[in-house]
């Protein structure tokens, strides 16, 4: 049901002939899509009219590039748009001369403010600043003493006191002037845009602190009334920015950008967990792929690293990259991804899986890994790490152990000595298959990515999204990823996996070359709903 | 199948090894998140488990009660036999009245020819309310076809039409298992199987289930993401029963959020019902476990239990959520609600919500909440047209009277408003 956008563009493409120029027809088609897609993520009825109307105008009359087909050509143009939207302006947080730097939260009921209020104190802390976290939430019973076990869990002192939302502001303003805080973070009790009283208090509560940030927090989550609300939340208060809270979930997000079209405010804050630290800045590219239903790779690779031993990930990874897969490494690997979840959710996460193979992916029965673990297992450590030992003898030994046939041991064995040869052709850095057209597509991730610090990481994950997209690509049927990620015929493009990892490492140009040609032929990512 | 076994140890390989690269670009930042555990981590530190107090202590100004006209309580006994027009308090039409008109509005399509304006308006105002691109495309496909084939001649007999479809679609006459589709023709049945602890294959309808049997304890479960009001329902919930004649006990099955205890324990002195509270950071399980014991040994005939919120898609909290059941389950206990918690607000990952929901724990109806907004809501008509679960109450203020029975008619009206 909900299909990415990229997955329907990719359809229409397929009816689309190289005419040299986009005609009006390719692009009503394109963007009647587009609208739907848009619409699906929750993007508000006129944002999407407004944004369409965008794209229309970016898109016609460009010429047609000879690398892209004019589906992705549409992408690219959507993809740029949104990005322009959700980021052109950014709120550059600069702190007030005379201390404390104030800051309002506001919001609905539920969108998670008092959550924020201590992400952001935290954050704050975090970057060398005192904070001091005002409760002014009195209207739901126990947010304040929610508000003082996070600032706890935080370090952060709260302020707060049993009397009026208006003058609990503004003694925690003398509080934190009093105890030298740097900045000050008020919560306020959710409310709905249209409840004129409680808009009339939180307007009197701004006028006691004069803030000097107004955030509005926004629930990822949130359909079509998102912009009646940041409308209504802007008029009172005139915000200065947007925090967006739940976006750890699966939700498309459409509410970001029906936001920054209303309200005109940027997004400054992203919430992605239930943690305190799970807190940062707001990253426009990385809502736009999401928006669009490519950000699937993305959630993945966060998933993996949430629930995945960071230390036992980095030292398999050291060892692949020296070309060394033992069937220990195998059985590490199994393990990590079980605690990821039914291996079948995963499947359907990767991008580029054709129906079939989705399809096989719901009848994936998590047994089978036991059944391929309980093989391993039955080996010796020295077996497992040097597999070449097993002759006939241990062969029977470990079916034995494991309850299996010996052709099932043997397949094993075979599966891992190609996926060794993979590994190793990567780890010797095997030159870049040769990928025609190799501008275009890969502008998607640049600059925007750059800007925040520490984001090498994202950025090199955009690489591995198009790598791993482009080998979706390549292994459309079962069959075919088999024999892709045993390495036959697919070697080329884990090296292009390989390669785009080690970009970062000082790869530079080549590397980043393959990612990027690859992203062109892929595209099809496999919403993880709808099944 | 072995084979296929290895290509997806394989794939998941080339994730590791996608996110084990970042994490050496990133890790490196001292931004080390908690290992993972089966359930959720305690916070810093642990309160211990509290006795049940009255609510209005510090930090809890006594504005706050005063907000709460006591005694408008509608006599709303929500477990009911079918007689739910009767009990409809005016409440509803009149909060949803507020939402009316924030856009101009569908009645000037009245007494119009239909023309592809007409069109225009119809899908805007729907997919304004959140009922979704695809339900919205099948309702006016629809209607389309009864337009050209002259069925429906203008405007008025247009907004008829989709209404009398939109309360089809919102139709609870049949059972879950009905081998007739809930609506129109072509839309699909609802599937969704019963659960196997479920007793009864009896129609469902709005009415929430309540086993009057001797010795048994029914658990009402609330479940939701975050932020969707399961706290405050479940305190509404509360009085409703307790004024209905049930004794109610509450189990503060939110042990995660801070400070989720103390709320639930507030609405509890509201509605004079008793609590069963469990250490932040304990385990849910055991406090749900507690609490059907205690029902049972003092006599409650209904545990509320609430639940922390969670996201859909987080599995170790899914899990979670999937023994809270089971043990609720358990004798004396006996599952006969479980509520997911919808905000209005929501947009389309409502559905998504629903159905990871209603597979975990096999959900028997919604709460739709903060209906009091500008949100209205729709994607409750897609859950039940595609989930068949039906909205049993709905939430439409902060006072613990303002949950009230779910009207399709009032909601159906207040969409197309």
């Amino acid at each position: 049901m909900f299909d990415a956008l990229s997955d329907r563009l990719e359809r229409i493409a397929g009816r689309l002939r190289s005419r040299g120029r986009l005609t009006d027809a390719d692009l009503d088609g394109a963007l009647a899509e587009i609208r739907a897609a848009l619409l699906e993520a929750d993007v508000e009825v006129g944002v999407v009219r407004a944004f369409v109307q965008a794209v229309r105008g970016r898109c016609a009359g460009e010429a047609l590039s000879k690398s892209l087909t004019p589906g992705q050509q549409v992408i690219k143009a959507v993809h740029e748009e949104l990005v322009g939207v959700l980021g052109g302006e950014t709120l550059k947080l600069t702190y007030a001369s005379r201390p404390p730097t104030v800051v309002l939260l506001a919001g609905l009921q539920g969108s998670g403010k008092t959550t924020t209020a201590a992400k952001l104190a935290r954050w704050w802390k975090q970057q060398g600043r005192n904070p001091l976290l005002v409760g002014a939430d009195l209207q739901r019973p126990a947010a304040v003493e929610q508000l003082r076990v996070l600032g706890r869990q935080a370090g952060v002192t709260v302020f707060s006191e049993p009397t009026d939302p208006v003058a609990v502001a503004r003694a925690g303003l003398e509080e934190a002037r009093r105890l030298g805080r740097d900045v000050l973070i008020v919560d306020t009790a959710g409310r709905l845009a249209i409840d004129q009283e409680l808009m009339d208090e939180v307007r009197r509560v701004s006028g006691a602190v004069s803030p000097h940030y107004t955030l509005l927090v926004v629930d990822a989550m949130t359909g079509q009334d998102a912009v009646a609300t940041a409308g209504a939340f802007h008029q009172t208060l005139a915000l200065d920015g947007v925090v967006l809270t739940k976006l750890d979930g699966d939700a498309r997000g459409g509410a970001a950008l029906s936001v920054k079209g209303v309200v005109g405010r940027p997004i400054v804050f992203a919430s992605t967990g239930e943690k305190l630290g799970d807190f940062d800045l707001f990253h426009p590219d990385r809502m736009a792929d999401r928006i669009l239903g490519m950000g699937d790779v993305l959630s993945l690779i966060e998933q993996a690293e949430r629930t995945m031993d960071r230390d036992s990930m980095a030292k398999s990874a050291g060892r692949l990259m020296e070309g060394r897969f033992t069937l220990d490494d195998f059985l590490e690997q199994l393990q990590q991804v079980k605690k990821m979840g039914s291996l079948g959710g995963i499947m359907k996460l990767l991008p580029g899986m054709s129906k079939e193979l989705r399809q096989a992916a719901d009848q994936i029965d998590d047994r089978e890994v036991a059944r391929v673990e309980a093989i391993m297992r039955s080996m010796t450590p020295a077996e497992r790490g040097d597999p070449t030992i097993i002759d006939g003898s241990r062969r029977i030994r470990i079916a034995r152990g494991s309850g299996v046939g010996t052709q099932d041991v043997n397949h094993l064995l075979k599966q891992h000595r190609e996926m060794q040869k993979v590994v190793k052709g990567m780890a010797n850095g095997g030159g870049i298959p040769g990928m025609p057209g190799l501008t275009g597509m890969g502008g998607l991730g640049g600059g925007a990515n750059g800007g925040a610090g520490g984001l090498g990481g994202l950025r090199n994950a955009r690489k591995q999204l198009a790598a791993l997209q482009a080998m979706g690509e390549e292994g459309g049927t079962q069959g075919g990823l088999a024999a892709l990620l045993a390495g036959e015929g697919g070697l080329p493009s884990l090296e292009a996996v390989a390669s785009g990892n080690r970009a970062p490492a000082g790869g530079g140009i080549p590397a980043r070359r393959g990612a990027k040609g690859k992203k062109k032929k892929g595209g099809r990512v496999t919403p993880p709903k709808g099944r | 199948m072995i084979a296929l076994w290895i290509a997806l140890g394989a794939v998941a390989f080339v994730v590791l090894l996608a996110g084990s690269v970042r994490y050496a670009a990133t890790g490196l930042r001292g931004r080390r998140r908690a290992a993972p555990t089966a359930t959720r981590p305690a916070p810093g530190r642990t309160p211990p488990a509290r006795p049940t107090r009255p609510p209005g202590r510090a930090g809890q100004p006594d504005v706050l009660e005063a907000q709460v006209p006591e005694a408008h309580v509608p006599e709303v006994p929500l477990v009911l036999e079918p007689s739910v027009e009767a009990l409809a308090p005016p409440s509803l039409r009149d909060r949803l009245g507020r939402t009316r008109g924030v856009f101009a509005g569908l009645r000037s399509l009245r007494g119009r020819g239909v023309d592809p304006e007409t069109w225009d308006d119809l899908e805007e105002t729907l997919l304004r309310a959140d009922v979704g691109v695809s339900t919205v495309e099948v309702l006016l496909g629809d209607l389309r076809r009864r337009v050209a084939s002259r069925e429906i001649a203008d405007g008025s007999e247009l907004l008829d039409a989709l209404r009398a479809d939109l309360l089809d679609l919102l139709e609870v006459e049949q059972r879950w298992d009905a081998a007739t589709p809930a609506g129109p023709a072509e839309l699909p049945a609802p599937q969704v199987a019963p659960h196997p602890g479920d007793h009864d294959q009896e129609p469902v309808g709005r009415e929430l289930r309540f086993d009057g049997e001797d010795g048994v304890v029914n658990v009402w479960l609330f479940v939701g993401v975050n932020g969707v009001g399961k706290t405050t329902t479940v305190g509404k919930v509360a009085r409703q029963q307790a004024s209905a004649g049930h004794s109610v006990l509450l189990a503060a099955g939110d042990t995660f959020r801070a400070a989720a205890g103390e709320q639930l324990e507030t609405w509890a002195g509201r509605a004079g019902a008793d609590i069963v509270r469990g250490a932040e950071g304990g385990d849910p399980s055991a406090v749900v476990f507690d609490a059907v014991q205690r029902a049972a040994a003092r006599g409650n005939s209904l545990v509320l239990a609430d639940t922390a919120g969670r996201l859909h898609t987080k599995v170790n909290l899914v899990e979670e959520l999937k023994k809270i059941r089971r043990v609720a389950d358990r004798a004396p206990g006996r599952v006969t609600e479980v509520l997911l918690v919808l905000d209005a607000t929501t947009g389309q990952n409502g559905l998504t919500q629903a159905r990871q929901f209603t597979d975990a724990v096999a959900v028997t109806g919604v709460v739709l909440t903060k209906l009091d907004g500008t949100a209205k809501g729709g994607i409750v008509v897609a859950i039940q047209r595609d989930l068949g679960l039906p909205v049993k109450l709905v939430g439409v203020g902060e006072g613990i009277e303002d949950l009230v029975p779910f009207d399709p008619a009032d909601f159906v009206g207040a969409l197309l408003a």
